[in-house]
């Protein structure tokens, strides 16, 4: 005990690295997702296919394997495409930007199937009704779509998130000193790896809790007037 | 004959300076990323099937709110579900040598010092978990009905459970369970971090070896598609096969037009 207050800083450190990495993979996520969505309901076949595409082979393929592909392949890509057309000289894919990448892409994937059922759950004729108030496709979206959305989207949304911050801990992999990380070379230098790796699943643990009461504050704002059996 | 071969020297050339991905030189490494892809569903299969079998008595204690054992039960379904595969498997690999009694126990030897067992045991656990919780959301959701009618029919509670719950909730849980056996099978990457050879080990083998960017990675990640959709499939025949009477009847066209006419 008194060894991890000695290294709660680096500890502290790595925690944060870890919730910013989530954060904006979450964010970006939410990027991938809503176009994901939008692309699989889109009256377009080819769109749609491009979006069925996309979720098919984000499920399919491990997110170390895509994380790895992008920090060590997409460095090189970026300079040779780079190179080849003359707009940059030399980009860092570093491991933070490899992480956020990949794991907005990924969850992008498992957001599109949350928002797509979603929307499809609002019902058409509200859509429809809204339409015919004459409400901008804009506005329907803000008003009418977009807050039973969420409403809908939530319980997913909060298992997808869950599953997220869980998998940050892979950049460790690639090198990105995050929680895991840090936690594993300090065990590492004082033998102590068993402890260092039950203080990582006790702050993993907490920052679950913490999401877990957030999100239900955020369940009860958007479920304003449902009224529950 | 002769021919043949120059043919041959001519394309491995062009593999590897031409073509953005080297092919010959994974057509060469092919065997390796089979015995890895071996390793991989090894891993998968024994860990799903040993985490399958934990799970149904956890399940059944959970749904019946057995008493003491629920809460502990709960407790250990919270801690795996709620934490990183990685860390568990880091844990077990890594943590476990820090104690002299764990070292020096006969288990150390044969065991908690390969990567393969610990790999296997963080898994089984993992997957043991995440299980428990869905079977037991199915175990719950048993209709009322059919419980009376087996107690109507004078079943003693072990044939009620053997005949009537178990299979039900089994059949309820199948699509779930698809989604289980998926991120098992992409959970299991985690192994090429402690030093085994599965399929993305032997990817980052190859890039290491010839120092490349993309060969090793994208084949593994081929070969991973591959086995995901070979699962999905084999869950949809399972799901025709068990929840068949599920699925939405179909009206065929010629007959809807039939009746409207």
């Amino acid at each position: 005990m008194d060894l991890i207050f000695e290294y709660r800083q680096i500890l502290m450190e790595g925690t944060l690295v870890t919730v910013s990495l989530a954060v904006l993979s979450l964010l970006l996520s939410i990027v991938c997702g809503l176009l994901g969505a939008f692309a699989k309901l889109s009256q377009s076949r080819k769109v749609r296919r491009i979006g069925n595409l996309y979720t098919t082979f984000v499920r399919s393929v491990p997110d170390l394997v895509l994380m790895m592909l992008i920090f060590y392949g997409g460095q090189k890509l970026v300079n040779d495409f780079g190179l080849m057309t003359g707009l940059w000289s030399y980009v860092d894919v570093n491991q933070f930007v490899a992480g956020v990448v990949t794991l907005g892409v990924i969850f992008g994937g498992y957001m599109a199937e949350t928002f797509r059922g979603a929307i499809l759950a609002i019902p058409r004729g509200q859509i429809e009704a809204a339409m015919s108030v004459g409400m901008s496709s804009r506005q329907v979206f803000q008003l009418v779509t977009w807050p039973q959305m969420v409403r809908y989207a939530l319980p997913s949304f909060t298992n997808n998130w869950l599953v997220l911050v869980k998998s940050t801990a892979l950049v460790s992999v690639i090198g990105l000193h995050d929680l895991v990380w840090n936690a594993f070379s300090a065990g590492r230098s004082t033998h102590k790896l068993f402890t260092f790796m039950i203080a990582v699943l006790l702050i993993y643990l907490v920052i679950t809790a913490i999401s877990d009461v957030a999100l239900r504050r955020v369940d009860r704002k958007y479920s304003a007037g449902v009224r529950r059996a | 004959m002769e021919n043949e071969r120059t043919f041959f020297q001519y394309l491995r050339d062009f593999s590897e300076t031409s073509s953005p991905l080297d092919f010959v030189l994974i057509y060469d490494n092919l065997g390796r990323f089979f015995e890895g892809a071996l390793v991989t569903l090894q891993l998968t299969v024994l860990a799903l099937f040993v985490g399958g079998l934990i799970a149904i008595p956890l399940a059944l204690a959970r749904a019946y709110k057995a008493p003491v054992w629920n809460q502990i039960i709960w407790v250990y379904t919270y801690a795996f579900r709620g934490t990183p595969l990685l860390v568990q498997v880091y844990l077990f690999y890594f943590g476990l040598g820090q104690f002299e009694t764990v070292r020096s126990s006969f288990l150390w030897g044969p065991i908690l010092s390969d990567p393969w067992w610990c790999v296997l045991i963080a898994f089984t656990l993992n997957t043991a978990a995440y299980t428990t919780e869905f079977l037991r959301g199915s175990i719950e959701a048993t209709p009322l009905g059919e419980i009376e009618a087996s107690k109507a029919c004078g079943m003693s509670p072990w044939i009620r459970m053997r005949l009537v719950v178990l299979p039900n909730a089994f059949r309820r849980a199948l699509p779930a369970y698809s989604n289980e056996v998926i991120f098992t099978l992409h959970g299991s990457v985690i192994a090429s971090t402690v030093t085994l050879q599965d399929l993305l080990g032997v990817g980052r083998w190859l890039n290491g070896r010839y120092y490349l960017a993309y060969e090793g990675f994208i084949t593994a990640m081929v070969f991973y598609m591959a086995i995901v959709f070979l699962i999905s499939a084999a869950f949809k025949m399972a799901e025709g096969r068990y929840l068949g009477h599920l699925r939405p009847r179909e009206t065929s066209k010629p007959e809807a037009k039939a009746a409207a006419a």
